[in-house]
């Protein structure tokens, strides 16, 4: 519940709240922290920490290079691990931890959910495991009041949303489209009418991820979702312009 | 919560939401499949007539000979059109395609031969068709990339990661979350989510199903053994499947590189390096990192060369049922070298690895037993790979002398 509490508490403050992400260890840990300063400076509500895997299935090619990048730079799990308890001690807004299951897996299921739990992380989401394969981890989760968060997609029926829905905490992820992370989404009538599908589904948050890029998209989300997912903008920004630009870039998108 | 697509502790469907209907369709189409014996007959049919099954068990009786013990006797896949079992899967896929309506296919390739398959699939049955490649493979496998294009296939090279398989794998999922309502993704081997294992398993179950007819006819009883090389499993899987409730030992033979202790191989059920883990959708025994990050893995055969296996053989493993060996790359070449000159047949570098495991254990056997080989397939396609693998020195200048001519 903790999760879902905290957004909705800063959702009364604001019309859209936006989520951020990051590759951790890309382009390095130093450069994370930068980023996330900036960030959190410029009134980001949550942030979303990818530990970096080498079979990043659901991810277009931004979110895959950081990836390669990251691992061949020697970036660990246990790494990851401390570097969450390190921002999540220094900063008061949620922060969460986005991998895929094979990293939870082979590191132990508990023992994740523990390190995770020490590391006053809030939330995880991790696009290869649906509540089939992962129900049990998800309720051992929500135990620790780390929040399961599921993603919700455009080919998802109404059943299979409420079935989602009744594994989810904390927030819904709605990935604005088809495809992988990193291409621009075009907002039609065709995805309102799924936005509001999502809405009748869940009474959690929505957040919208998958191609939000700019203070327009933002803007087509208020009254329709919670939260703005920012994900391979960042990067891209930070690849071609430093991480300098992330703070102006947050602060022009609302 | 459904347990349905795990084989022991292994498979399952770790699928992005995304898919969920994709796979919900492609389950039901395929259980409809299974209960339809029209379906199982349209596809020996179609085999029949397109790519030259049943494939004949051939009597080797020089290597029998030779060797001194049992009587060799080889499956050969390398018959079929497109000369490996992957017509098999790809030919029944492209069946399903039909059934489901969709108009475009998709597929990842390492050697090429899957690539290859599911062209000529494509270009048979007038879908639209894209194979990714690891961009290492197709420098390796040039001659299969030159078929897939003049077959009317897109060939998108994979820059990613390793640049082999498993990558090629990766894209094509990328390509497939995109493209879902009129694209199908015609998986290669007895890997990925389920349904794939079963599904693969299940159409190249045609070649244990001939092979048990035709060890009886000509050998008058079943086979002591039976040996087959695994990548991801699919034609090991093919030919088990024929003789899995019988008294006969399954023998899958895994790619052992530069040995089993050298880091450098893609041995998952026999060696010592892979543990537990979930990738590309599935949960099988992976070449990992203790962080759970994949590693490279390498063998002379590109179809090898890939971190994970089967589900449904990791649980025959587990059950003792398949004993798992290793040939390491100059073995292979020796047992290639030995068949051609004994036999006049080409096996495939990938299906040379079962013949070596067959060749270190025909003499403990007596003469009244048979061993089958399954070749998987053949070898004289990838004149290029085998060619430089024996470093054949007329071979590399004639290629200097070609190159030379295109240079004018």
């Amino acid at each position: 519940m903790q999760l879902e509490e905290t957004l909705k508490k800063r959702r009364k403050e604001k019309d859209i709240l936006l989520m951020t992400h990051l590759v951790l260890g890309y382009p390095s840990f130093e450069v994370n922290r930068r980023i996330i300063r900036q960030m959190v400076d410029n009134g980001v509500d949550c942030i979303e920490m990818q530990i970096p895997f080498s079979e990043p299935m659901a991810d277009g090619p931004v979110i895959l290079k950081a990836n390669q990048d990251s691992l061949a730079a020697g970036t660990t799990v246990a790494a990851c691990l401390e570097f969450g308890r390190e921002m999540a001690a220094s900063y008061d807004i949620p922060f969460l931890f986005m991998t895929y299951y094979n990293i939870v897996f082979k590191y132990g299921e508990e023992r994740f959910l523990e390190a995770a739990k020490a590391a006053g992380i809030t939330g995880l989401i991790i696009p290869d495991l649906p509540p089939e394969m992962g129900g049990e981890f998800m309720t051992m989760a929500r135990d620790r009041e780390i929040a399961p968060i599921l993603i919700i997609a455009p080919t998802s029926t109404d059943e299979r949303m409420a079935e989602l829905n009744g594994w989810a905490d904390g927030f819904i992820y709605c990935a604005a489209r088809r495809g992988v992370t990193g291409k621009k989404s075009e907002f039609g009538s065709e995805f309102y009418e799924y936005l509001a599908r999502c809405r009748r589904a869940t009474s959690l948050p929505l957040a919208v991820g998958f191609g939000i890029q700019n203070r327009d998209d933002v803007a087509a989300l208020i009254g329709r979702a919670d939260m703005a997912v920012i994900g391979s903008r960042t990067i891209r920004l930070v690849d071609e312009e430093g991480p300098e630009a992330v703070g102006p870039f947050i602060a022009s998108l609302r | 919560m459904t347990r349905k697509g795990f084989f022991g502790h292994w498979g399952g469907a770790y699928i992005p939401e995304v898919l969920h209907q994709t796979f919900r369709q492609l389950q039901e189409e395929y259980d409809k499949a299974r209960q339809d014996p029209s379906f199982w007959q349209e596809y020996t049919a179609l085999m029949a007539n397109y790519s030259c099954r049943p494939t004949p068990l051939t009597y080797a009786a020089n290597l029998s000979r030779h060797f001194g013990g049992a009587q060799i006797y080889i499956k050969r896949e390398d018959l079929n059109h497109t000369g490996a079992h992957k017509a098999n899967n790809v030919m029944g896929q492209g069946l399903l395609v039909q059934r489901m309506g969709k108009k475009r296919v998709i597929a990842e390739t390492g050697a090429g031969q899957h690539g290859m398959a599911t062209a000529t699939m494509a270009a048979k049955f007038g879908f639209a068709c894209t194979i990714y490649m690891g961009e290492v493979d197709v420098r390796r496998q040039r001659p299969n990339v030159f078929w897939m294009e003049k077959m009317g296939a897109t060939v998108v090279p994979v820059k990613d990661g390793s640049r082999t398989l498993k990558d090629a794998i990766n894209e094509a999922f990328r390509d497939w979350v995109t493209n879902l309502d009129d694209t199908h993704y015609v998986f290669g081997t007895a890997c990925g989510p389920a349904p794939f294992p079963e599904m693969v398993s299940w159409f190249q179950s045609i070649i244990g199903r001939e092979a048990a007819r035709q060890i009886v006819e000509q050998h008058g009883r079943l086979p002591a053994r039976v040996y087959a090389c695994v990548g991801g499993g699919s034609n090991a899987m093919g030919v088990f499947q024929g003789f899995l409730n019988d008294d006969v030992e399954l023998v899958g033979v895994e790619a052992g590189g530069h040995g089993l202790d050298s880091g450098l191989h893609a041995a998952r059920l026999c060696g010592r390096d892979a543990s537990p883990g979930v990738a590309q959708g599935y949960k099988t025994m992976f070449l990992q990192n203790d962080d759970g990050q994949m590693l490279e893995t390498h063998s002379v055969a590109a179809g090898l060369d890939y971190v994970g296996v089967s589900p449904i053989l990791s649980d025959l493993a587990d059950k003792k049922r398949v004993r798992f060996e290793s040939a390491t790359d100059s073995e292979v070449i020796a047992a290639l070298d030995l068949t051609m000159r004994l036999e006049g047949i080409i096996p495939a570098l990938e299906s040379s690895h079962a013949f070596v495991q067959a060749f270190k254990e025909a003499s403990d056997l007596p003469n009244n037993a048979a061993i089958i080989i399954n070749m998987s397939g053949r070898g004289d396609k990838d004149i290029f790979t085998i060619a430089h693998a024996f470093d054949d020195p007329s071979w590399k200048e004639f290629i200097i002398a070609r190159a030379d001519e295109y240079r004018k």
